[in-house]
């Protein structure tokens, strides 16, 4: 399968690349880790005349911290991120990172084109909104900061212009008496999951002082789940709280029947997937260690 | 529709430099198979999803079918054909005859490729190692248990 025929151009600079995507127009598109866009052009649903590789671009690809904000490059790939010293500390990166597809994948796809993607089904958005992210965004006019939860405005649109590129993530640490997880129900590797859920606990003498979850893939956004926070938030983690969590992160998913299975059975796996997060993010956030990975089908 | 551009490149696919030039929306894998007659390496689902066609692009994995050849440009590739030395079978591969690690074949190259590159970085791998290095390399004949001790029987052959 060929895509449409397209123009080539490689960019220098994130810059360059920015630039030239104004010059070209509305049918000029970035290639990131090309994981979504190449078999999206394949298919023939995309269809861009002109493409600017940023791969050529040198130093797009870091993962750093400084005073308490974790920074990820604009073509940060997420096995560099799996493997990364900020993964070994922050659980909910590493489930994230290591859990996406499979290794081939992870070599090449890029946590900023996930989010620029912004695919329903996508992996990253959920997660990061669990923490505070956000979007550096550069355009020829400059750079401007958003948000995550502003950048994403709907499936497949967020609000970079067509001559803008994401040009660093930028996520909050959490404080150490914080713990999260994330967990999906996936066929198998390769593909998305059918459901998933990002859940960030900060504990406080036995109670939870904060909660965040996020469901993935059962709507056309990341959905907060803010009864389920309402729930667990000034009481403890134990059985009750976290059934009362995960019936209200059931109720407000919003799923689709499609080939992954049935809204109900989504909604399902959403309770069961709630449950075992909570579960255990409660338990890192106390300092356990606890390696957890998708459940496969 | 624009008019067909073609980008000259320059890579080194199994040690050897090659010179070519490519249409931009010419994919990896048909460089490989086409413009340089490495049939080896195969095309199966073509969507990203089955391994079939995984090569190394620079020391690493990927599914060729999801890279275009003008990305390989400057860089190394490392195909099936590349594992052997002369006429001598790679470990891998001799384990993979060994252990019947394989049914119709198809799955083989990428398999193969990405056992090389889970030994290189991990010489002895837990049976969960080699499962999640295999992840993305789908088999519909052997049920992967062969496949499994095949892997297990290269990396002993090649600690030894």
């Amino acid at each position: 399968m060929y895509p449409r025929p397209f123009h080539y151009h490689r960019a220098s600079s994130l810059k360059e690349a920015a630039t030239l995507l104004a010059e070209l127009g509305e049918e000029a598109r970035p290639l990131a880790g090309g994981q979504s866009l190449i078999p999206l052009m394949k298919l023939r649903f995309a269809n861009p005349s002109h493409l600017v590789d940023l791969n050529f671009i040198p130093g797009l690809s870091y993962v750093k911290q400084d005073a308490g904000t974790f920074r990820f490059g604009p073509l940060t790939r997420h096995a560099e991120v799996e493997h990364s010293e900020i993964a070994a500390r922050i659980p909910i990166i590493h489930d994230c990172a290591a859990g996406i597809a499979d290794v081939q994948v992870r070599n090449r796809g890029t946590m900023a084109g996930s989010l620029a993607e912004a695919d329903p089904s996508g992996d990253w958005a959920p997660v990061l909104l669990t923490l505070e992210t956000q979007v550096c965004c550069l355009g020829p006019k400059g750079e401007r900061p958003v948000p995550l939860a502003q950048f994403i405005e709907d499936a497949y649109t967020t609000v970079l212009d067509p001559d803008e590129l994401i040009s660093e993530i930028a996520v909050k640490a959490p404080p150490t008496n914080s713990g999260g997880a994330y967990l999906g129900f996936k066929r198998c590797a390769p593909v998305y999951p059918s459901a998933a859920v990002a859940v960030q606990l900060t504990m406080e003498d036995g109670l939870c002082r904060e909660a965040r979850i996020y469901l993935a893939a059962v709507g056309l956004t990341p959905i907060r789940a803010s009864e389920a926070e309402a729930a667990l938030a000034g009481r403890p983690i134990d059985p009750q709280t976290t059934r009362a969590a995960a019936e209200a992160a059931r109720a407000t998913a919003d799923p689709q029947p499609d080939m992954r299975g049935s809204a109900d059975f989504k909604r399902q796996l959403i309770f069961t997937l709630t449950q075992r997060a909570v579960d255990v993010a409660a338990r890192r956030a106390c300092g356990e260690h606890v390696e957890v990975s998708h459940i496969y089908a | 529709m624009p008019e067909t551009q073609r980008v000259p490149i320059k890579l080194k696919v199994n040690g050897k430099l090659s010179e070519l030039e490519v249409e931009p929306r010419m994919l990896l894998v048909e460089m490989i198979r086409e413009a340089l007659d490495l049939t080896g390496t195969h095309v199966g689902c073509d969507t990203s999803f089955c391994g079939a066609c995984t090569v190394l692009l620079n020391g690493l994995p990927v599914k060729s079918c999801t890279v275009f050849a003008v990305q390989a440009d400057q860089g190394e590739v490392l195909t099936v054909e590349g594992l052997a030395c002369q006429d001598e079978l790679h470990p891998i591969q001799q384990a993979f005859v060994i252990q019947h690690g394989l049914q119709c074949g198809y799955c083989t190259p990428g398999m193969e490729i990405s056992a090389y590159y889970l030994l290189s970085k991990n010489p002895s791998p837990s049976e969960k190692d080699i499962r999640k290095a295999i992840a993305g390399n789908t088999c519909r004949c052997t049920g992967y248990q062969n496949i499994l001790r095949a892997i297990e029987t290269a990396a002993e052959m090649m600690r030894r």
